[in-house]
């Protein structure tokens, strides 16, 4: 199936001011969702995984490549092990380094691969082909797995952004060729106000303003086709949609300042650990897909120590996201992944630091349709092979994830340089599927 | 002061040293002179005929008649000539990346009309925002937007190598060869950067990196989809002939002296279902009767790339030129032009115009300029005839673009300052303008490369353009730093403040609906402070209309 990536918006003609104007507008813009949405559904019939799919995606990304020896793949006691300690997790025979102990003790609802390998040795464009699927290319850029999905599967319902970066790093999540409206709506520590929603002018300011505008838009619309908003520029559609947000109470998702201060210190006191506690709001809400960014992996100097200040902010983290999406009953629907770009290499520098080492990397999967306790692949213990047993490539991944979602990978997207692209040219893992 | 109150994140002592600056440089009997006509101001001398002018125009004939058969063909009737403020914006946005300055519009109308075009063409040229912001334009096509290995490469030296290059009109044909024969230090031979972005670790540059590279930008055509195997996606080119162009750098690599070639070095590859890797001859994809027989690799490469009769060569430029000015390519898309043809109207004639003229970038910039298509307006003035969706396709008018976020950001900040803000502005402006750029683009989102997608505007961005601090800061009712209050205080009435406000932010004049609309507007305010805020609601109102976010 290809098909183009077209935004689906529609809109009234003229600026509406009022809350009921404006949810009229939506209900309009609603309607014409439906159509791609009942084709998805029926799209979904046959492709579904096993149980009901899942219908959202929290991805912690762990930027800078977190070491796979200090994390997840401990090599004690070896020469490439750097000291680590490891300890026991809630599955037999499986070890974490020390310092994850919060993440070992729910290990019976998450998966670990041990052997994910990419290409890609450099921070950027290993996080492109990590969000992506793909790696980069000239002249096209390829739409996050965020942006996929919330592409595929709108959600008429939700005022607010329904794909969200929190503490973005350089690289937040693109909507590449499917467009800039499927970009993730980007915030920083949650402890802050959300940019951009409050009117500089105050409410009355802002609808005398756009009183104004539309004197401004009316002689600009003279002599151009009538549906050119619509069409092509959707700056009525835009405006709307960022009134609405500016006046929706779902922005209350985003602050997690009035949750009980007991249940935001499990969290850990940091903005990684407030952006995954405000992850899990929002996913409760109704968001499709919320990317939380913990930086500060990339350790070429005093590997140890660097990596082990970042296992505690993650580790706290981690481990209360997932069991307070379990919790609420969401972790049935909900996608968690938790990885970097890439690893860190078995060898340790003269700084006592780890370089790049996309081959045989680990990731964390868990919720909406994955299976928990199973740990795939395996690296080598003495760091002389570089390919680790049972790979798992990137795009296998994705594939996966949007099997989960009951997305159809093999679905081809229209790109504006007029060649088909396939949402994932990976394979499914079937074995970590529940 | 609220200017600064939102500016918190900014260091104390940038903002006292802006402060001052503010203080010492605005004279209000300066910014008065802008608000109306009459005052003289400081101009550069009336342009007299650019040389080759007519030269220039026989061309951009040439090429009119080109499309006008296609228009004839196709029965679609052209839009009418946009008025000259029209073309001043787009040329402004084009080649600096930002509207024109009032100051600017100012300088512009005191020559005759039909000297208007071709005076700012020339005000531009001279102008080193123009070469800067083309330089950056295609430092992105050569290398990316990537950071890169820091260790070997540095963006920036690249960026300022171009500028200084395209400042002095250096032949084209002549720059491409400095970047794909490159050599030495990374910072003191700025073009080895094209080279040295592909370093990979432990493996010096990368070879099929550079072939794609070397392939899009200056050959018009997309050889990396067969790099794996051959027929993806339906393309006619080999494995082979990839990995024959990126032969051509097997012998590249870092010695004490920077990036060189070493004889000893050679290009190995393992083809699809070979059992092993074998060294891979260099070849180019066609004409190998250009390609010098003598010579390093690389040079012989950018010799052939170069050569007269590489015809590939002159379209990649002319197509990529024309995207920068009209931001559509002649082709889609834009790095995959056919070999022989079919082409467009116009593609041959320009190409052929551009190698025959040694490669002169300014002169393509002028004959593009000159030609029909660029000056026809983006809608009808026939409200009963609009135009067509195929007539835009067609070229018939100007195709209407959403402004890039530089482009964006840029406009903003040159909207909210009456005067020019170039190369004269005081460092600290500048600076401020540059750390303004940045942030705004980095939360509008940077398009990368993939600069001439069809995109519509985003939630964050609406957002940002209502509520953002650079909209609040700029629109703001200090007088000292915006031009909203600036305009308020100074105008002599309500019909003066409209049009100014009009010809900063949009650069036209307003209709009579709109004069009569905002002036009476203003005229209801009876204080200093709400007419500061009636302007500042109308900055508000420009700033966030379509007309303001797109290039038409």
């Amino acid at each position: 199936m290809t098909t183009n990536p077209d935004p689906h918006f529609a809109c009234g003609s003229n600026f509406h001011l009022t809350r009921r104007a404006l949810l009229k507008g939506t209900g309009m813009t609603g309607l014409t969702w439906l159509t791609p949405l009942a084709e998805l559904l029926a799209l979904e019939a046959e492709v579904a995984p096993k149980g009901k799919p899942a219908h959202s995606v929290i991805f912690l990304w762990l930027a800078g490549g977190p070491s796979q020896l200090d994390t997840f793949d401990p090599q004690p006691n070896s020469k490439i092990g750097g000291g680590v300690r490891a300890i026991d997790t809630a599955i037999s025979g499986l070890h974490f380094a020390s310092g994850l102990e919060q993440t070992a003790s729910i290990m019976q609802d998450v998966s670990l691969i041990r052997s994910m390998v990419s290409k890609e040795g450099d921070h950027e464009r290993g996080f492109y082909n990590i969000k992506t699927g793909y790696r980069p290319i000239p002249n096209l850029t390829h739409p996050a797995i965020g942006s996929i999905i919330c592409h595929e599967l709108p959600n008429a319902k939700i005022e607010i952004p329904t794909h969200v970066s929190i503490l973005p790093d350089r690289w937040p999540a693109r909507g590449g060729f499917l467009g800039a409206e499927y970009d993730a709506f980007q915030i920083g520590d949650p402890a802050e106000p959300i940019p951009d929603v409050q009117p500089i002018s105050g409410v009355d300011g802002l609808e005398r303003r756009i009183a104004d505008l539309q004197v401004i838009e009316h002689a600009f619309a003279r002599g151009r086709r009538p549906d050119l908003d619509q069409a092509k520029t959707l700056h009525q559609v835009t405006m709307q949609k960022a009134q609405r947000i500016m006046s929706s109470d779902q922005l209350k998702a985003f602050d997690v300042s009035k949750v009980p201060t007991a249940d935001r210190a499990v969290y850990g006191d940091t903005p990684f650990g407030r952006g995954c506690l405000a992850a899990v709001r929002l996913i409760e809400a109704g968001v499709r897909c919320v990317e939380v960014t913990l930086n500060g992996w990339d350790t070429h100097a005093n590997n140890a120590e660097g990596q082990a200040k970042q296992v505690a902010i993650l580790d706290a983290a981690y481990a209360s996201l997932i069991r307070d999406l379990k919790r609420r009953g969401l972790l049935d629907h909900t996608i968690v992944l938790c990885g970097g770009e890439f690893g860190r290499t078995p060898k340790i520098n003269l700084l006592e630091g780890r370089d790049h080492w996309p081959s045989g990397f680990s990731m964390l999967v868990a919720g909406g349709g994955f299976a928990g306790g199973r740990v795939i692949g395996e690296t080598d213990s003495t760091g002389e092979k570089e390919a680790p047993a049972d790979p798992v490539h990137v795009e296998d991944l994705h594939a996966t994830v949007q099997h989960l979602l009951g997305i159809d990978s093999s679905k081809e997207i229209m790109t504006s340089i007029g060649r088909p692209i396939a949402l994932s040219d990976g394979n499914v893992i079937h074995k970590l599927e529940m | 002061m609220k200017f600064f109150s939102s500016s918190r994140s900014w260091p104390t002592w940038l903002r006292h040293s802006i402060l001052l600056a503010i203080v010492i440089g605005s004279a209000a009997i300066e910014l008065r002179s802008l608000l109306s006509l009459p005052v003289a101001v400081q101009s550069q001398p009336i342009l007299k005929a650019l040389p080759n002018e007519e030269d220039i125009r026989n061309t951009a004939r040439i090429v009119d008649t080109a499309f006008e058969a296609a228009w004839n063909q196709n029965n679609i009737q052209p839009a009418s000539r946009a008025d000259t403020l029209t073309i001043v914006r787009r040329l402004s946005l084009a080649l600096t990346g930002s509207i024109p300055s009032l100051q600017e519009i100012r300088e512009l109308e005191m020559h005759p009309e039909d000297e208007r075009v071709a005076w700012w063409f020339t005000h531009l040229l001279v102008d080193r925002r123009s070469s800067n912001y083309l330089a950056e334009r295609l430092a992105r096509v050569y290398v990316g937007t990537e950071d890169g290995p820091f260790i070997v490469y540095r963006r920036r030296r690249l960026v300022e190598w171009l500028s200084d290059e395209l400042y002095a009109n250096q032949p084209y044909d002549q720059i491409v060869r400095s970047l794909i024969d490159a050599q030495g230090i990374w910072t003191t031979n700025p073009e080895s950067n094209f080279i040295s972005v592909t370093v990979e670790p432990d493996k010096g540059p990368s070879e099929a990196k550079l072939a794609t590279r070397v392939s899009r930008a200056f050959l018009g055509v997309q050889m990396d989809c067969v790099q794996c195997h051959d027929g993806k996606l339906d393309s006619n080119w080999k494995q082979q002939d990839f990995h024959q162009l990126a032969a051509f750098f097997g012998q590249s690599g870092f010695a004490l002296t920077g990036l060189c070639d070493d004889p000893k070095d050679k290009y190995e590859f393992r083809y699809l279902r070979q059992k092993e890797e074998k060294i891979i001859g260099a070849v180019v994809p066609w004409q190998p009767e250009l390609l010098p027989e003598h010579g390093a690799p690389r040079q012989r490469l950018a010799k052939w790339v170069t050569a007269r009769d590489n015809k590939p060569f002159a379209r990649t430029f002319v197509n990529r030129l024309w995207a920068l000015m009209l931001n559509r390519p002649l082709v889609l898309p834009i790095d995959e032009i056919p070999l022989n043809g079919p082409f467009p109207p116009g593609l041959e004639i320009l190409a052929d115009d551009f190698s025959s003229h040694g490669y002169d970038v300014q002169r393509l910039i002028r004959v593009i300029v000159a030609t029909r298509v660029f000056q026809l307006r983006s809608d009808s003035t026939d409200p009963n005839k609009l135009l067509t969706t195929e007539a835009e396709q067609q070229w018939a008018a100007f195709p209407m673009t959403r402004l890039r976020p530089d482009q964006m950001a840029g406009s903003v900040i040159q909207a909210a300052s009456l005067n020019t803000l170039d190369a004269e502005t005081h460092v600290i402006f500048r600076l401020k303008r540059s750390i303004d750029v940045n942030n705004f683009v980095q939360r509008y989102g940077d398009v990368g490369e993939d600069e001439f997608g069809n995109q519509s505007g985003t939630i964050t961005q609406r957002l940002l353009l209502m509520n953002g601090n650079m909209i609040s800061n700029n629109i703001g009712t200090d007088v000292l730093t915006t031009a909203a209050a600036r305009i308020s205080l100074l105008a002599p009435d309500s019909s003066t403040a409209i049009e100014t406000a009009y010809l900063a932010v949009l650069t036209r004049r307003p209709s009579t609906m709109e004069a009569e609309y905002f002036s009476a507007k203003l005229a209801k305010t009876q204080e200093n402070k709400t007419r500061s805020i009636a302007m500042s609601d109308i900055y508000w109102s420009l700033l966030n209309s379509t007309e303001f976010s797109w290039n038409h």
